[in-house]
C-alpha cells in the first residue's frame, strides 16, 4: 500500500515538473497575474520612481503596454530594478520576465547569452560631459582625461575603441553603477563621464551645478536600446516585439490614447485590422482581438509615450531627432500589422 | 583489559554493525556518497539549464580579446589583451594590496600591542582609544570615508599638493618619480643578495661561536654596514646606472613618474588601520600570556629591557599570537574585494564584475574567481601553519 502511495506521489510530482517545464511564458504570467519588468530604476525618463512613487519612464510605459496587452490593465506590470551587472542573469534565470532597462543590442548579446532583443525602443549613442571649466569643446581634446564610466557597459568598450582609434590616451576610472560613477564625476575625479547621450541627459539633470557641464557635441557610437526576453519562447518574443511594434504603427496611423475610441469607427482599413475590428489578429499571440488597443488606450503610441518621458517639454529635453518615425525623417519605423 | 579481550573472544561472529568502527567507516561512506551525488547534480543541472537557455559555455572565452581597459596594471596590458590578461591583472592588483596592507598592518598592530601596555598612561589611553574607534565602525564605511571623504575632494591636477616638486597628491592620486633603471644596473640587486647571503653566513657563525666561548660578535651593525654597503660600492663602481622620471602635468593630468591611484590609497589605509586593530589585540594578549616569572627571572640575569623583550617575551608570545594571526591574514586579503565600491581595479571589479558581463560567462568566471580566493588562503595559512609548527612548543 504504502509502496503505491509512494509511487503516486512520485509520479504526479514528475508530471508537475514536466508539466511546468513545457509551461509557455503567457502562461506563466497569466497564472502569476502580472508581468515582471526588471528596469534600472534610476534613469530619470527611462525608469525612475517620480515625487509620488509611481513609476515613470519609456522603459516603464513599454512594461505597462505589455501588461496592456496580456491584462488589459497596464497595473499589473511589476518593476522589479535591477543593477545592470545581474541584469542579463536575471533575465535568463527566469527572475523577471521582460529585460527594459535603457540596454544596447548588440551581436553578443543576442546570440551568446540566451535572450533575445525585440526590437529598438531609443537610438542613442554614447557620449561625453565635461564642466565647463576645463575649456573642451570636442572630444579630439580630450588626449590624457580621466575618464569615468560604468563597469561592464558597451560603453566602457566604445570609449577604448574611440580613444585607440583616435590615437589618444586615456585614464579609465570604473565603477560598478551609473549612480557612483556621476557622483564622483561630480568630484572631479574624473575630467569626463561617459555614457549614452539620453544617459548624459538624465545624469546631468541630477549634478550639483548642472549648468557647469556640458556634453560635447561628438557621438561615438549607435546605442539601439531595447527591451529583451528570454530566448526559446517564441510567442513571449513575439508579443514583446509587436507591442513596441504597435506603439509606433499607432503614431503613423494617427491613433493616440485621446482618439483611440473614434478610431474603432475610422474606415481605413489599416485602423480596423490594428484594432481588431473585424479581426482577430491577437489569437495568433494567444491574445485578444483588441490587443493593441488596449496598448493605445491605457498607454499611447510611441510619440506620446516619447514626449510624456524625455521629450523637449521633460528634464530631458531630447528633440525627437533620428528616434521620429520614417515618415518624419527619422528611422523609427515598424513593420505592418496584416 | 583481560576481561574486555575474553568477551570479544566469546563472541567471534557478533554483528559487524555494531562495531564502532565499521559504523563510523559506513557513516562516512553515506555521508561522501551523497555530497558526490549532490554535487553530481548540480554540476549536471548547471550544464543542463544552460544548454537549454541557450548561452554558450566553457573557458575559449579566455583567450578572445577583452576590449576595455584597467586603470592600473602592473603588468603590459592594453584594451587588445585577452580576458586571460585581464584575468592576471586582477589577482596581481589583489595581491598588491593585500601584501601591502599585510606588511603595514602587522607593523603597526605589533607596535600599537606594544604601546598598549605601556606603563606611560597617556600613550596606552592612545593606543586604547584608537583601537576601540577603529575597530568598531564597519570596514566598508572606513573605505568610503577615506575615499569620499579624505580622497577625492582633494584639489584637481592643476591645483596639487607638492613636496618640493618631487611627489604630487591630488584627486588624480599620489604622483611619485619612477626609477629608470640602465644596463649595468643588475649589478646592485646582485651586490644585495651577496651581502644577504654573507650576512646568513655571518650570523651562523657568531651564533656558533657565542655558544662555543661565551664572546659576542657586533653582527647586527657589521650585517647592516653589508647589506647598504655593498649595493652602494656596486653602484658608484658602475657609474649609478639609474635616473628618476619625474612627474610632470600636461595637459589634464600628470604624465611621468608612478601613479598611486585613489582607489588604492583609500583601500589601503583602510585595510591596515583596520587589520591593525585587531593584530595589536592579538598582540597584547600574547604578551600577557607569557608569565611575569619569565621576565623577572631574565632580568635577574641581567638582560636589558630590550633583550628581554626579543629573546624571552616576543618568542613565548608568537605561539599565542601567530593562530589569530593567521586568520587575520586570511580577513584581510578576503576583504580587499571591498574594493569594488570605490572602483579599484581588483579581481573582483575586474574580472568577476567587467569581464563577467562583458563576456556573459558568469558560471565560469564566478567558479575560476572563488578557486583563485580558496587558493590565495590555502597558501596563506599553509605558510603560517608551518610557522607555527616551527615555534609551537614541542612535546604537548
Amino acid at each position: 500500500m504504502n509502496v503505491f502511495k509512494t509511487l503516486a506521489v512520485a509520479s504526479a510530482v514528475s508530471v508537475c515538473m514536466a508539466g511546468s517545464a513545457v509551461a509557455s511564458t503567457l502562461d506563466a504570467v497569466k497564472e502569476k497575474g502580472y508581468v515582471n519588468i526588471g528596469v534600472s530604476g534610476k534613469v530619470i525618463g527611462f525608469s525612475a520612481p517620480d515625487a509620488q512613487g509611481k513609476w515613470t519612464g519609456l522603459d516603464v510605459d513599454f512594461g505597462r503596454a505589455v501588461a496592456a496587452v496580456i491584462f488589459n490593465d497596464p497595473e499589473k506590470a511589476r518593476f522589479t530594478p535591477v543593477a545592470f551587472k545581474e541584469a542579463f542573469t536575471a533575465l535568463q534565470s527566469g527572475e523577471i520576465d521582460i529585460l527594459s532597462r535603457n540596454t544596447t543590442w548588440t551581436y553578443q548579446r543576442d546570440t551568446k547569452l540566451g535572450i533575445d532583443f525585440v526590437g529598438t525602443i531609443f537610438y542613442d549613442g554614447q557620449g561625453f560631459m565635461v564642466k565647463k571649466s576645463l575649456g573642451v569643446t570636442s572630444a579630439k581634446d580630450l588626449n590624457g582625461a580621466s575618464v569615468c564610466t560604468q563597469a561592464g557597459t558597451t560603453t566602457e568598450l566604445n570609449l577604448s575603441d574611440y580613444f585607440v582609434s583616435k590615437g589618444m590616451a586615456y585614464k579609465p576610472v570604473v565603477y560598478e553603477s551609473a549612480d557612483e560613477a556621476t557622483v564622483i564625476y561630480d568630484t572631479g575625479r574624473c575630467d569626463v563621464y561617459t555614457t549614452d547621450t539620453s544617459g548624459l541627459a538624465a545624469r546631468r539633470s541630477t549634478l550639483g551645478n548642472p549648468k557647469d557641464n556640458i556634453i560635447l557635441p561628438e557621438i561615438i557610437s549607435k546605442e539601439p536600446l531595447g527591451p529583451a526576453v528570454r530566448q526559446g519562447d517564441q510567442q513571449w518574443s513575439d508579443i514583446a516585439r509587436w507591442t513596441l511594434f504597435a506603439m509606433i504603427n499607432a503614431e503613423e496611423l494617427g491613433i493616440t490614447s485621446q482618439n483611440v475610441d473614434e478610431m474603432m469607427k475610422s474606415k481605413n482599413p489599416a485602423i480596423q485590422r490594428f484594432l481588431g475590428v473585424d479581426t482577430n489578429y491577437g489569437e495568433f499571440m494567444g491574445l485578444t482581438a483588441d490587443w493593441a488597443y488596449r496598448v493605445i488606450k491605457h498607454v499611447g503610441n510611441y510619440g506620446e509615450v516619447y514626449d510624456r518621458n524625455v521629450g523637449p517639454a521633460t528634464v530631458l529635453g531630447l528633440e525627437r531627432g533620428v528616434n521620429a518615425l520614417w515618415t518624419n525623417g527619422g528611422i523609427m519605423y515598424a513593420p505592418p500589422i496584416r | 583489559m583481560s576481561k574486555v579481550a575474553r568477551s570479544e573472544t566469546q563472541h567471534p561472529r557478533r554483528n559487524l554493525l555494531n562495531d564502532p568502527r565499521v559504523r563510523g567507516w559506513l557513516a562516512q561512506a553515506l555521508v561522501l556518497m551523497l555530497l558526490v551525488i549532490v554535487a553530481g547534480y548540480a554540476l549536471y543541472n548547471i550544464a543542463h539549464n544552460l544548454n537549454k537557455a541557450g548561452i554558450t559555455t566553457g573557458f575559449a572565452f579566455l583567450s578572445s580579446p577583452s576590449g576595455f581597459d584597467i586603470s592600473q596594471t602592473l603588468v603590459d596590458y592594453s584594451s587588445r589583451s585577452t580576458y586571460a590578461d585581464a584575468f592576471v591583472v586582477g589577482i596581481l592588483n589583489t595581491l598588491l594590496v593585500s601584501i601591502l596592507g599585510i606588511v603595514s598592518s602587522t607593523i603597526l598592530g605589533f607596535f600599537l600591542g606594544i604601546i598598549r601596555l605601556s606603563p606611560n598612561w597617556l600613550i596606552s589611553k592612545m593606543a586604547e582609544a584608537y583601537t576601540e574607534i577603529i575597530r568598531n565602525i564597519p570596514l566598508l564605511l572606513q573605505i568610503l570615508f577615506w575615499y569620499l571623504a579624505i580622497l577625492t575632494p582633494l584639489p584637481g591636477p592643476r591645483l596639487a599638493m607638492h613636496f618640493s616638486d618631487i611627489a604630487f597628491l591630488c584627486n588624480r592620486g599620489l604622483q611619485i618619480p619612477k626609477p629608470i633603471f640602465e644596463p649595468g644596473f643588475i649589478a646592485t640587486p646582485v651586490a644585495f643578495l651577496g651581502a644577504v647571503i654573507l650576512s646568513i653566513f655571518l650570523f651562523r657563525w657568531s651564533k656558533k661561536r657565542q655558544l662555543q666561548t661565551g664572546r659576542r660578535f657586533p653582527d647586527y651593525s657589521i650585517a647592516i654596514a653589508l647589506l647598504v654597503g655593498m649595493p652602494l660600492v656596486a653602484m658608484m663602481l658602475t657609474g649609478f646606472p639609474l635616473h628618476w622620471e619625474m612627474p610632470v602635468l600636461s595637459g589634464f593630468n600628470f604624465a611621468g613618474g608612478i601613479t598611486v591611484l585613489p582607489e588604492l590609497i583609500a583601500l589601503w589605509l583602510s585595510l591596515t588601520l583596520y587589520s591593525a586593530t585587531f593584530i595589536g589585540e592579538y598582540v597584547r594578549s600574547g604578551i600577557m600570556a607569557v608569565d611575569k616569572g619569565q621576565r623577572d627571572a631574565a632580568y635577574a640575569l641581567g638582560h636589558r629591557p630590550w633583550m628581554i623583550y626579543r629573546l624571552i617575551v616576543i618568542p613565548q608570545a608568537m605561539r599565542v599570537v601567530t593562530p589569530p594571526l593567521i586568520s587575520q591574514y586570511l580577513t584581510l586579503v578576503k576583504n580587499s574585494s571591498l574594493a569594488v565600491v570605490i572602483g579599484y581595479p581588483d579581481l573582483i571589479h575586474v574580472f568577476a564584475g567587467t569581464a563577467l558581463n562583458q563576456s556573459g560567462q558568469a558560471v565560469e568566471i564566478i567558479s575560476i574567481t572563488m578557486a583563485v580566493y580558496l587558493i590565495i588562503s590555502l597558501f596563506i595559512s599553509l605558510i603560517m601553519n608551518w610557522y607555527n609548527k616551527k615555534y609551537a612548543l614541542r612535546g604537548l
